[in-house]
């Protein structure tokens, strides 16, 4: 039944493949998550310009991607991506394979996910900003780019923080959907362990520990996070 | 923040597109079915096909990589350019040769209903044929078909889904029985246990490795053993269309592996029997 | 693009609505019922039941559901103890172990927002309760729980539509939903995109629906934020 001599590491025991696998999903996550933020602060842009055609664009994205099961997104990027991006190769000439790796591909679904959900606390933290700021700043004579960087990003970032955190958990948890593109994360490797082992309860328990201490620790340091941005704040 | 931003691209990216290498074939698996290929607990493929897949490679000059890939999507990826060749206990069905070009057959193992021992569906001898060829059915087999069915009526039976056992339900056994589909055959194994199945049909190599193990004893055969038909003619090796290249290579290593006899010692080897085709 | 393969598939996949929907409106309905307890108990003054219920949400939020589904599912079938209790008639059934997957998760994320909700009623209408004569039983079943409900309508409605799509997941333990024909189709067509797009485009409408009809909510239990003419 709960199988704990599979657990041990080296050559007879799934111990090791599991603590790599959890690498690995740290690793999808952080690239995820940065490819997330990244994308998130051109939709945010996008949505809070005013220019109606990319406001359109930026909804459209947020609600397909938050409206559909992550499942499909995956399957759909994952089936649909390479093949795509094949074609546009094609355009400019390029005939041959390109192979996107399962972690590109895991990055890229799991990222466009995470930056859908990241779009929606960046607008929120932009909002909490207060406007007379930009105003302050543009009197002062900042440049529009400046005013940005200097004042407002550091502001919105810190009222993002929590939203992040929890995006953050989110995309943690979302890499388990991911065994599709055949990346070998925590999800995947316990599963290939217990077909192998015929024993699911072992490894279920272990792939739920793993994925606890790393929600566990997460969440520990963006509590860090949020005190050292709130640490200058007078406590009412 | 702007170079936190740019790192974290970077991470991204550093692995995109790397561009396939002419020299090195990937062979795309499934690593969880064993004893064709599965996965050890040293994290390595090990396997029948494993096995014949590295000599075929060593045959023909070329660096084999091999790349594991769920079953599900397995002819998808393969489409999507992800790996070269399908070396995956896939049997040659017409159905999948109008999306890819096969191999000449490797191997070839039959298809037989598995059963709980005391569940009183085991060791059924229908219409006293032991081997039933779906290839030209007559009437023989059509009558075997039949008494399965009436044998099974109400039952539920579970397969791994995307197979040609799957296939098989839903083309003799539609209506007749419950079907239910799995992402792996050990799935269907753990649920015949549990007790949701009251049959699986799987090939006769895997459940005989299932039966091997300490949870599988309870687990017996019943019924013929499959072949033929919809159940397609032996196991190949599965190319995209357009790389008639590399189907000639592997056509030429199969050819010679099945001459000289090593074919065979692998397969007796992991399957405690000869099935090489 | 083969854009007769998805108007086909949209009838095919249709078909599984049904499925989608018995699972959405159970594990929804039972996990609205039983977080309401839990909510009380996170808010209230006993640590014990407070901490306790914060463990549990801990715990669900922590892990992905994925792993939650697994574990019911091929986890538990393999304990002989629970396949000769009486669980067994419920933990068999592949659609029970999905609602009960679905509901365990629901009631975790519910509870936390149902207790945003009840914490959020003001201090002063808790007074003027007490001050009426109120009982506990009824202050809580006619101020604190109504104004909480409100509260929560939002963050509800967000609940429904990740519900909606955690349903996809069950597809996973044989149960044939949308997400579920979807992948059969694609066994059988090799045509992923065509048949991830039809069911996309169910699930995207059926999302659309719980918005429009949480909006609705809003206006009609917020007539104090109406416009008045």
């Amino acid at each position: 039944m709960l199988r704990f001599d599979l657990l041990i590491f080296g050559d007879t025991g799934w111990g090791d493949e599991l603590l790599i696998s959890s690498i690995m999903t740290i690793l999808v996550s952080l690239s995820a998550m940065g490819l997330g933020i990244f994308v998130a602060i051109f939709t945010t842009w996008a949505k809070i310009s005013g220019n109606f055609i990319l406001k359109i664009f930026a909804n459209f994205y947020t609600t397909v991607i938050r409206g559909i099961p992550e499942l499909l997104v995956i399957y759909l990027i994952f089936f649909g991506g390479s093949a795509s991006i094949m074609y546009v190769a094609k355009i400019f000439g390029y005939n041959g394979y390109i192979e996107l790796n399962a972690f590109t591909m895991g990055t890229i679904s799991v990222g466009l996910i995470s930056a859908a959900y990241s779009t929606e606390v960046f607008r929120g933290a932009y909002s909490i900003v207060n406007k007379g700021q930009a105003e302050a700043a543009h009197s002062l004579g900042l440049s529009k780019f400046h005013t940005f960087i200097k004042v407002l990003a550091p502001q919105i970032l810190k009222h993002a923080l929590p939203g992040l955190g929890n995006v953050w958990q989110i995309t943690l948890k979302d890499t388990a959907l991911i065994s599709v593109t055949g990346l070998v994360e925590i999800m995947r490797q316990s599963r290939i362990a217990s077909n192998v082992s015929h024993s699911p309860l072992t490894f279920c328990l272990s792939a739920a520990l793993l994925y606890l201490i790393l929600t566990t620790f997460s969440s520990k340091i963006f509590n860090k996070l949020e005190d050292y941005s709130n640490r200058n704040d007078i406590v009412a | 923040m702007k170079k936190f931003i740019l790192t974290l691209l970077a991470i991204s990216l550093f692995s995109l597109a790397t561009i396939a290498n002419a020299k090195t074939i990937r062979i795309g698996t499934e690593g969880a079915y064993p004893p064709w290929n599965n996965l050890n607990t040293a994290g390595q493929l090990e396997g029948a096909e494993i096995d014949f897949g590295n000599e075929a490679c060593l045959r023909m000059g070329v660096e084999c990589e091999w790349v594991t890939q769920d079953w599900d999507g397995i002819i998808p990826a393969l489409l999507n350019g992800k790996y070269d060749i399908i070396i995956a206990g896939m049997s040659i069905t017409e159905e999948r040769k109008e999306k890819v070009n096969f191999t000449n057959g490797y191997m070839t193992d039959g298809a037989r209903f598995a059963v709980l021992k005391g569940s009183g569906l085991e060791d059924m001898t229908i219409a006293g044929m032991d081997k039933v060829n779906l290839n030209d059915a007559g009437g023989k087999e059509q009558a075997a078909i039949g008494q399965l069915n009436a044998a099974m009526k109400d039952k539920t039976v579970c397969v791994q889904s995307a197979t040609i056992h799957q296939n098989y339900l839903e083309k003799h056994m539609a209506g007749v029985v419950e079907v239910k589909l799995y992402q792996s055959v050990d799935d269907t194994n753990l649920d015949l246990l549990a007790g949701r199945c009251d049959a699986i049909l799987a090939d006769v190599g895997s459940t005989i490795d299932y039966m091997s193990t300490d949870v599988g004893a309870n687990v017996a055969f019943t019924g013929p053993t499959f072949s033929g038909g919809v159940f397609g003619d032996g196991v190949g090796g599965a190319v995209k269309k357009e790389d008639t290249e590399i189907l000639e290579m592997w056509n030429a290593a199969i050819a010679e592996m099945l001459a000289d006899g090593s074919l065979s010692e692998i397969t007796k080897q992991w399957f405690g029997r000869d099935i090489s085709m | 693009m083969n854009f007769e393969l998805i108007y086909n598939n949209f009838f095919i996949i249709l078909s599984g609505l049904d499925e989608t929907l018995k699972l959405v409106v159970i594990s929804l309905s039972l996990g609205f019922i039983i977080a309401i307890p839990f909510a009380l108990a996170r808010a209230s003054s006993f640590k014990i039941l407070s901490q306790s219920v914060y463990y549990y949400v801990f715990v669900i939020r922590g892990t992905p559901l994925l792993v939650q589904i697994y574990l019911i599912y091929y986890g538990l079938g393999t304990i002989l103890f629970v396949r000769e209790s009486f669980l067994w008639i419920v933990l068999k059934d592949p659609f029970f172990c999905g609602v009960l997957a679905l509901v365990i998760n629901t009631v975790a994320y519910t509870a936390e927002i149902f207790r945003g909700g009840i914490q959020s009623v003001t201090k002063g209408q808790i007074e003027s309760c007490k001050s009426l004569g109120m009982s506990r039983f009824i202050m809580y079943f006619k101020i604190i729980l109504p104004c909480a409900f409100r509260q929560a309508l939002p963050g509800y409605g967000n609940e429904m539509i990740l519900m909606v799509k955690s349903t996809s997941l069950i597809s996973l333990i044989t149960i044939m939903e949308m997400t579920g024909l979807a992948r059969n189709i694609m066994y059988k067509n090799y045509a992923p995109v065509e048949a991830f797009l039809a069911a996309g485009s169910i699930y995207l409408f059926l999302n659309f629906l719980i918005v429009q009809f949480i909006k609705f909510l809003e206006w009609k239990y917020n007539p104090h934020l109406r416009i008045k003419t």
